[in-house]
């Protein structure tokens, strides 16, 4: 598969920042998935073919890194922190919740396409947990009536 | 109350953009290192200070860069590890976040001392905020000339790049960390050779957290002397300590080292949610926990490791006596074994066993037995690790069967979680 131009453009452009050519597979997976809404496997040929690098290892990265989505997701990927310190503050009754409000479970996307909901590591928000992201943004200091809100909010 | 140095700009609204930095004396320091002083003689201060490594082993900052040969044909390079992912810990995200140019100034001066002139910034790709900051930081650090090819008119150049993490803790181990950089995938090297001989794309290399860059504009701005007056004398400087858990006034605090973890919980942190500490964790989920008991053991490098566990990231994390430690644990182990890379026995088929046995126990489907078998597994992957992912998760997993057997026990007994 072509990748667009301007991905190309941006491609080209961030490998300058470094030395070689395989430094710039990561910031270019970055790039691809902010352009279409997976990381198939044509888009990984593709930027082989952009690097002029052996198509295995785009395929080695974008399989080893988690936040590279090689699946299809929901419009909204939810990701609640459920490491030590956001257990302590209850997360697993955030979970339930989200479960229970949005039929699915955690791994699972909605019907509609609209939510996926994954269990993260931790995100670094341990003095205002229990906290989850939403694509890229952080929601802190939570509890069910405020993601409650927040799910609400996003089906308007 | 102690004077804040890391945190002293964060209250200000504007305190990520350079105009606030200045104006607070920022690059101050920088302007004088260029002027005042050869590399040599910055790395002989910073050996003086005794400013040990934030990241999480304490290594000697001065003596680290100090191995990086003066006569190789290649030019060294810089990294800042930025990746902080171990549970527990966010104060790396404030550093970038709040004060971008703190850590930035740091790391020039330190590549002036190296004689690197390309650093990577390694940011763990959660933290989208901090990599927005960070490149502005550096796009306005370049515009005033504190960046580029020729640094305050001292004929210094240095470019600074972002490189985005995507979501393995394992790339916060530094070899682990360069392949990472390289474009491969993130699995720890054997060393030696060190980094400081032969790291990123086989040149000599540095690497420092976020935090130990943060110090250095300090060390230069206020002497040595000031430096070493902070804290004990072998845990020297300012220090950032992360808390959480089940306490009732939960953030990020400076303090000097050297403080009971006791005066922590109470004077910073409020006490426990319930009133009653059973287990503390000092220094981010790798570090071996304490039971209550232990309260008066200090949080620096010294004392913690004298005590069987480690300051690692200062991510001090309390449990209250509602907290079920063996359901802790488990989770502890479960994030090892999902964050292990896979390339070593031990750590990947051991920590696995290891989980479900867990799982097992705090389901109430436990035998006496698995707890020799924990035992056994433990010691087993604590001497065979690659590396150390595979030591602080069997650590950690000792410490809580060392001071709460009874808890696993009692699990056993009552087939069941008495917590739940
Ligand atoms: C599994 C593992 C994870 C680590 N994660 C981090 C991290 O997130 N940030 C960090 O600065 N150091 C981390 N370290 C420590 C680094 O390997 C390295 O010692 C450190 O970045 C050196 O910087 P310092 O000397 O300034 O502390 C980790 C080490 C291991 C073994
Ligand atoms: S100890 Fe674990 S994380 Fe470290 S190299 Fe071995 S498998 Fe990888």
């Amino acid at each position: 598969m072509e990748l667009s131009k301007k991905l190309i453009e941006q491609i080209q452009l961030v490998a300058e920042n470094y030395p070689n050519r395989r430094s710039a597979i990561m910031p270019a997976l970055y790039l691809a998935q902010n352009r279409y809404d997976c990381l198939h496997g044509e888009v990984l040929k593709g930027i082989a073919n952009v690097l002029e690098i052996p198509e295995i290892w785009v395929f080695e990265l974008a399989t080893f890194y988690t936040m590279y989505n090689t699946e299809p997701m929901g419009k909204y990927h939810i990701q609640l922190c459920t490491n030590i310190p956001c257990q302590l503050r209850k997360a697993d009754i955030l979970k339930r919740f989200l479960e229970d409000r949005l039929h699915i479970k955690t791994g699972e996307t909605t019907l509609d396409g609209k939510f996926t909901l994954s269990t993260v590591e931790c995100i670094g928000s341990c003095d205002k947990a229990p906290a989850l992201m939403i694509n890229q943004d952080y929601h802190e200091h939570l509890d069910e009536n405020r993601v409650g809100e927040i799910l609400d909010q996003l089906n308007e | 109350m102690f004077e804040k140095v890391l945190l002293k700009n964060m209250d200000h609204p504007e305190s990520h953009t350079i105009g606030a930095y200045e104006a607070a004396g920022g690059y101050k320091a920088l302007a004088t290192v260029l002027k005042k002083y050869t590399p040599d003689e910055v790395i002989k201060q910073v050996k003086a200070s005794n400013l040990r490594g934030r990241g999480g082993a304490g290594f000697p900052t001065g003596l680290k860069w100090s191995f990086v040969p003066k006569d190789s044909a290649k030019i060294p390079y810089l990294c800042c590890n930025a990746d902080e992912g171990e549970p527990g810990t966010f104060k790396d995200r404030a550093l970038m976040e709040k004060d971008p140019h703190m850590m930035i100034e740091g790391m020039i001066i330190a590549a002036y001392a190296i004689g690197a002139k390309i650093a990577y910034i390694y940011i763990r790709g959660e933290y989208e905020l901090c990599i927005n900051r960070v490149e502005k930081a550096i796009k306005d650090a370049t515009e005033k000339e504190y960046l580029g090819a020729d640094i305050l008119k001292s004929g210094f150049a240095l470019e600074v790049y972002v490189h985005r993490g995507a979501g393995a803790y394992i790339c916060g181990e530094e070899t682990a960390l360069l392949e990472s950089i390289e474009g491969r995938r993130a699995q720890p090297k054997l060393k030696p050779p060190f980094p400081a001989i032969s790291g990123l794309y086989d040149c000599p290399t540095v690497i420092n957290n976020v935090e130990t860059f943060a110090c250095l504009p300090h060390i230069f701005e206020r002497g040595v002397d000031w430096f070493c007056s902070i804290g004990p004398e072998g845990s020297p400087g300012p220090k950032l300590f992360c808390l959480s858990g089940q306490i009732n006034k939960p953030g990020l605090y400076e303090a000097p080292m050297g403080i009971t973890m006791r005066e922590m919980i109470e004077e910073y942190g409020g006490g426990a949610c319930s009133g009653q500490v059973k287990a503390v964790i000092p220094g981010g989920v790798s570090a071996p926990m304490f039971p209550v008991s232990d309260l008066d053991i200090k949080l620096d490098f010294e004392s913690l490791a004298a005590a069987g566990s480690m300051l690692g990231s200062a991510g001090v994390i309390v449990l209250d006596d509602s907290a079920c430690v063996v359901n802790t644990i488990t989770r502890i182990t479960e994030f090892f074994n999902h964050e292990s890379c896979g390339k070593c026995t031990p750590c990947r088929e051991g920590l696995d066993w290891c989980a479900k046995i867990l799982r097992r126990l705090e389901s109430g489907d436990g035998k006496l037995e698995d707890l020799d078998q924990l035992e056994a597994l433990c010691s087993t992957i604590f001497g065979n690790s690659f590396c150390a992912l595979g030591v602080g998760a069997s650590w950690a997993l000792q410490a809580a069967l060392k001071h709460f057997r009874a808890e696993f026990v009692q699990h056993i007994e009552e087939k069941g979680c008495p917590f739940h």
